[in-house]
């Protein structure tokens, strides 16, 4: 077993780190107390790769491996996890379903502009009654004509309402598989295809830095083409697809974890009562102790996530669904508890906006909630153990 | 060495970076029990060796050739290369040896001109001075060694044909200084802004060349140092100034005690 990055992994560590101290960070306040989107950081981070970073070089990506994703995703996210999100969704929601599923075709079509950051895709499956069950679709596509006939509704969907927005696969009910079920397919939808609206954004608790919005889609007809993979597929895809966005996830919760360790450790050292730094009361000192504890042991089990993800070319194994799983609720757990105890060190001004702790404290619910709940994740675990 | 600058035909140039691996100038300095410095932490490519790197990039992109990275350093400070590597360079040479730990400035000097000496390059770049030594005395040391005339301090550089020009950074402006080449030119952290390496760059760089070498591959001996560090002691904490609270005559008081400092 061995425990150490590669030589790229630690360059795209480090190149990452770099970019995000010099160029995210400064820029992270503005872009949350005006709720911004930071198109100028997308298209640098364009520029660096990143958004190419898991794909291969066929359609303009870097060749990379998943846990570099990983790691460019936690330390991007260390600095604004609203970007962080921002990537993490382009990637591993908009970008792999088309590279995974996606006909050469389509392929050729969309990649090169995701994979150079120069357009996003987003990926909508989850509806106003339709959620943690997501198998619950409401969306129709009927097929009239040599066209799919959309219908429907979709909603919290990241990166659908930017300026470089190209589109969305959604999942839709396109009849009754075998069982007698819903038979669930994904299809792609390109923005500005008549019958498809982007609703006015949320007003968010936290990634204010974040593009989503509700969708609706009223006889939108796109052409029969536009089915994501083979008809009928759309549930098995999106069970894949959902497992790599967990442990990208987690890293993104990694990220914020340790942005509340940095800033408490400083701030512990500097903030001084009773005649000492409070770094020097053992309270103080047991809740940064138990942050960097936390913090690391999430970032080993994401390692080991994605590691094992990528050996398995993707796939989704029971073993890694299990890890998946354990690595979202430990590390989003993590961050939550994290900032909790960021803010706390931080006494008063911690509920201030000078500090940047009240963002991630208002950052880290989410992580428990998007791309499966914790409930969801226990329920998963709980079902693989057998229970 | 005769070689000239070859640009205007087109022929290969070659530039020499000498690149340094150092403890992150971001986290706190640490030392060893014999007073040098603990290298078990986070290590970094030296930021003003980057600044090298991006300058040796840049004649590279205006004229053609080749960029070399040479650094001395344990087997890790192969990272250190490779991430020049990633932002663009051709290939690294990295000296290393159980002999050369707690090298001093003429041995790295020494062992840095025996690796450099057989690529016959046309430019040597070093930083002025290093992050975490900083002596400043192994880009003179170096150009000694390698018999090069040796512009200093350097915010810009120009070529023409076999002609370098620099401007050198004074206190109060700058010097045009001119050699011809080869030669090797010391740069200061306003020469070029590094660029980021990219993904792509990253990927590339796994097969770039890194050539390992050892000291008995370049024929020296280490040889006693030429300096030890017999001791070191805190700085004197600086003392508090003194307030001039303002009575209507703050002003004339202040230049009172500039002048008296001599300092206007
Ligand atoms: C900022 C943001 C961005 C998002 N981006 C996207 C996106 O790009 N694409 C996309 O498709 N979706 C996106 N989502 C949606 C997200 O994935 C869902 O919100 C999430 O899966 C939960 O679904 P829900 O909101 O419908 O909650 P519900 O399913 O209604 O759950 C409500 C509560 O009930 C619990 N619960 C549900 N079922 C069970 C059960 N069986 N047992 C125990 N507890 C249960 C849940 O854990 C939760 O606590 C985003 C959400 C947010 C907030
Ligand atoms: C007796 C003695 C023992 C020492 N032991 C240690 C030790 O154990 N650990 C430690 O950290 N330091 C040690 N040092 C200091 C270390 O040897 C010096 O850092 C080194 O000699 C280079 O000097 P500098 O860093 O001051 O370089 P400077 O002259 O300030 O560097 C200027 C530029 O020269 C180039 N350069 C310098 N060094 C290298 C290199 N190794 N590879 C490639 N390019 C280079 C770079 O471009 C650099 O920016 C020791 C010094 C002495 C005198």
């Amino acid at each position: 077993m061995d425990f150490e990055l590669s030589a790229e992994q630690r360059a795209v560590r480090e190149l990452c780190r770099d970019f995000a101290k010099e160029v995210v960070a400064p820029a992270a306040e503005e872009l949350d107390r005006d709720h911004k989107f930071g198109y100028d950081i997308v298209r640098r981070m364009g520029e660096l790769g990143l958004f190419g970073l898991p794909f291969s070089e066929e359609f303009g990506g870097a060749g990379a491996d998943f846990l570099s994703l990983c790691l460019a995703i936690e330390e991007i996210s260390r600095a604004d996890a609203g970007v962080g999100i921002t990537l993490e969704a382009a990637v591993c929601l908009g970008a792999a379903p088309i590279y995974d599923f996606g006909s050469v075709a389509q392929k050729q079509k969309w990649l090169p502009d995701l994979l150079a950051g120069r357009k996003l895709w987003a990926f909508g499956l989850t509806e106003p009654e339709a959620g943690s069950d997501a198998g619950a679709t409401k969306t129709r596509a009927e097929l009239r004509d040599g066209h799919w006939v959309v219908n429907g509704a979709k909603q919290f969907i990241t990166n659908c309402g930017t300026e470089i927005s190209a589109g969305v696969t959604v999942t839709a009910v396109t009849g009754k598989n075998k069982r007698g079920g819903p038979e669930i397919s994904a299809i792609m939808i390109p923005t500005g295809t008549p019958g498809y609206h982007v609703l006015e954004s949320y007003r968010k608790l936290g990634w204010h830095s974040s593009d989503t919005h509700p969708l609706s889609f009223e006889s939108c007809e796109v052409p029969v083409e536009n089915v994501l993979g083979e008809r009928g597929g759309g549930y098995r895809q999106f069970l894949n697809t959902l497992m790599g966005g967990r442990i990208a996830i987690a890293a993104l919760s990694v990220g914020v974890a340790q942005a509340c360790l940095d800033a408490s450790l400083a701030y512990a050292k500097e903030r001084r009562t009773f005649g000492v730094p409070i770094s020097k009361h053992q309270a103080i000192q047991f809740k940064l102790a138990d942050m960097a504890m936390e913090t690391e042991l999430a970032r080993t089990m994401v390692y080991r996530a994605a590691t094992a993800y990528s050996h398995g070319g993707g796939k989704a194994t029971d073993d890694v669904r299990m890890l998946a799983a354990m690595c979202k609720l430990y590390a989003s757990e993590t961050s939550k508890r994290a900032a909790d105890q960021a803010v706390q060190i931080h006494g008063g001004y911690g509920f201030m906006e000078d500090y940047p702790v009240a963002r991630y404290w208002r950052d880290v619910k989410v992580n428990e909630i998007g791309e499966g709940t914790s409930e969801v994740q226990r329920m998963l675990i709980a079902r693989l153990l057998g229970a | 060495m005769t070689i000239s600058w070859r640009s205007d035909n087109g022929c290969l140039v070659k530039i020499v970076v000498t690149v340094k691996q150092v403890p992150d100038p971001n986290s706190a300095t640490l030392l060893e029990s014999d007073n040098t410095l603990a290298r078990d932490r986070e290590v970094v490519l030296d930021p003003g060796d980057e600044c090298g790197i991006e300058e040796g990039l840049q004649l590279k992109e205006a004229h053609g050739g080749e960029v070399i990275l040479v650094s001395m350093g344990p087997e890790r400070a192969k990272d250190a290369i490779r991430k020049g590597l990633s932002m663009g360079a051709d290939r690294g040479v990295l000296i290393s040896d159980v002999q050369l730990a707690g090298a001093d400035a003429l041995l790295t000097a020494r062992a840095l001109a025996a690796a450099i000496k057989p690529e016959q390059p046309d430019l040597v770049i070093c930083a002025t001075e290093s992050y975490d030594g900083s002596t400043g005395m192994v880009p003179p040391m170096l150009a000694e060694l390698l018999g090069l005339p040796q512009l200093t301090i350097a915010k810009k550089v120009e070529v023409d044909g076999s002609t370098i020009k620099v401007h050198r950074q004074t206190a109060d402006g700058y010097q045009v200084v001119e050699a011809s080449t080869p030669a090797l030119i010391s740069v200061t952290a306003g020469i070029a802004e590094p660029r980021y390496a990219s993904l792509k760059g990253i990927m590339a760089a796994r097969s770039k060349e890194i050539k390992q070498v050892g000291l008995s591959d370049l024929g020296i001996e280490r040889g006693e140092p030429g300096e030890t560090i017999e001791g070191i002691a805190d700085a004197e904490a600086r003392k508090a100034g003194a307030i001039i609270e303002d009575d209507g005559t703050a002003v004339d008081r202040i230049i009172q005690v500039l002048a008296q400092a001599k300092v206007v």
